[in-house]
């Protein structure tokens, strides 16, 4: 139960980072990367997950 | 009248005023017998001490000031059909481009190196790559520190208006005095058409919902923008097909809430930028569509004409990109600002400018005394200061002027490929050069060749150099007043 960024896709914008409500994007080395440890897919707290909703490249923050 | 600009040639590499000071003409009578007719437009005095120094705001001031923008604020809450987040180039001079984002912290260095050594600069803008009402922390952070440091640096941000409410008394708080509102539509089904979605309240909307509370943010934000007396201007993309039309309704909309000032922008559409329009082949407007609307647009919100749709880092004068100069990696690691450059370089602008007023205002009278009621369209080739002061060859844009009946009007500006390269002349770039000033009837500059300026006149198009260093107004009322009978008044040199 956790989401991922694809790299690859990834422009670095940050949006993701603040909108997630578990505190679990970070910028590492050259992206941003979900811990899978505090990723929760936003349940309970949110009806879509924050960081695809608001990334703005489809296809980038997508089930791990 | 104030002697040339020959202090500020001592000022690093300002390229402003490096005419050669022998050549240097100047129009205008002594300042005192011109009285306060001398400011630009009549407008409140308030309102004139917010826009004087500031190149995006006042027409005026775009000639002396420069600004520069941080890219700290890269995260966006909406997709627009013109912008692409993955793609950008340090080559490239368009809205949203950038080469390096910055902390809070890198900004405030790169502010106080340019402050160092620009000695024009005189507003802080956030533009993006993202939102700099949504990207809020970024922001605020970086206006607080630089404020702190360079107290008199004007500070303006640019947002889409979805979380500008929010912001609203933080702004005004911050003393950010002005503000730019990209608007593009107040009817939600054509903003369908411009916005595939929007993230407001934790999710993602679509459609004409979607464009329904874009719009109602954009509206209450301006409007309590106006209420606490924030000076704003509307940028508009204009989309050929799309809101060409509907612009004229924006323009009503936004008048009435008390925008200060809209700017109606040519949209930008490349395939190789990888926006939607670039690839769903969504043309943009020529030159003289644009000029079109923005005729039928006059006696609305007054209109700003001299936008040159910078990059989200341009350091400079409007026209001229710096950027490239000060990047991270070319700024000591600590620096201490110095203000000695800029307050010089104020009290020169503030003698020069009276001047090029006085001249301005004399330019004037020569039009309406010519008795003419044609127009004439004027390209002028300039590096700044409000005088013909560029060669040719050397010109990477073309000021346009109207003088008519009404007076002398700036109209716009096209931009053009260099033509005259270290020395050599490329042929084909000016071919380039002639279509790009189609419909211009005269060409004003500092220096020709006499290849080039054959070339233009098969093109149909005057060029001369006979106004070399003159104020831009006083060349084109003389230049009028010559073309249509009447006697040039005699103090023009």
């Amino acid at each position: 139960m956790a989401f991922k960024i694809i790299a690859s896709q990834c422009t670095q914008c940050g949006a993701c980072e603040f909108e997630c409500p578990s505190g679990a994007i970070k910028f590492k080395g050259e992206t941003y990367v979900i811990d899978p440890k505090k990723c929760t897919e936003c349940e309970g707290t949110f009806e879509t997950q924050q960081c695809a909703s608001v990334c703005p490249v489809s296809k980038t923050c997508v089930p791990a | 009248m104030s002697a040339p600009m020959i202090s500020l040639q001592g000022l690093s590499g300002t390229t402003v005023f490096d005419q050669s000071p022998a050549r240097a003409k100047s129009g205008g009578c002594a300042s005192s017998s011109c009285g306060s007719s001398a400011k630009p437009h009549e407008m409140d005095s308030a309102v004139w001490e917010k826009i004087k120094d500031h190149p995006c705001f006042s027409e005026e001031a775009h000639h002396y000031f420069a600004r520069m923008h941080v890219a700290v604020a890269p995260a966006c809450n909406i997709q627009c059909n013109y912008c692409n987040r993955k793609y950008d180039c340090a080559n490239e001079s368009r809205p949203g481009v950038v080469s390096e984002r910055l902390t809070p912290d890198q900004a405030l260095r790169k502010v106080i190196g340019v402050a160092n050594e620009v000695p024009q600069l005189s507003v802080l803008g956030i533009a993006g790559p993202g939102d700099a009402c949504y990207d809020w922390k970024n922001t605020k952070a970086t206006f607080q520190r630089v404020a702190k440091e360079i107290a008199d640096i004007k500070l303006c941000i640019s947002t889409n208006g979805l979380a500008l409410p929010d912001r609203v008394a933080e702004l005004a708080e911050m003393n950010v005095d002005h503000v730019t509102i990209t608007i593009n539509m107040v009817d939600p089904r054509i903003g369908a058409k411009i916005y595939p979605w929007i993230f407001y309240d934790n999710r993602r909307y679509t459609g004409v919902e979607a464009a329904t509370i874009l719009h109602e943010r954009q509206m209450s934000g301006l409007e309590m923008l106006t209420a606490r007396g924030i000076l704003t201007k509307i940028n508009s993309v204009m989309i050929p097909g799309v809101n060409d039309e509907h612009l004229i309704e924006v323009n009503k909309w936004v008048k009435e809430r008390g925008a200060f000032l809209h700017n109606v922008m040519p949209l930008i559409s490349d395939p190789a930028h990888g926006t939607h329009y670039g690839l769903s082949g969504q043309r943009g407007p020529k030159a003289m569509e644009l000029k079109a609307l923005q005729d039928r647009l006059e006696g609305g919100a007054k209109l700003m004409r001299h936008c040159r749709q910078c990059r989200a880092d341009a350091v400079g004068l409007l026209g001229e990109d710096r950027g490239q100069e000060f990047t991270l990696d070319r700024l000591p690691d600590k620096v201490t600002y110095d203000a000695s450059k800029r307050e010089t370089y104020r009290a020169v602008v503030a003698r020069e400018r009276g001047d090029r007023l006085a001249a301005k205002s004399e330019a004037l009278g020569m039009v309406k005394t010519a008795g003419s009621g044609k127009s004439l369209l004027v390209a002028v080739a300039t590096k700044g200061g409000g005088r013909i002061n560029e060669h040719f060859g050397h010109a990477k844009e073309f000021q346009v002027y109207e003088a008519s009946p009404k007076g002398i009007s700036f109209v716009g500006h096209r931009k053009v490929e260099q033509y005259c390269l270290g020395g050599r002349a490329e042929d084909k770039s000016l071919d380039g050069v002639i279509s790009t000033l189609e419909g211009v009837d005269i060409v004003l500059c500092a220096r020709i060749g006499n290849c080039p300026e054959d070339r233009l006149k098969e093109g149909g198009i005057r060029a001369t150099e006979a106004y070399g260093y003159d104020y831009i107004e006083t060349a084109i009322g003389a230049l009028y007043a010559a073309e249509f009978g009447s006697e040039p008044l005699a103090a023009t040199a």
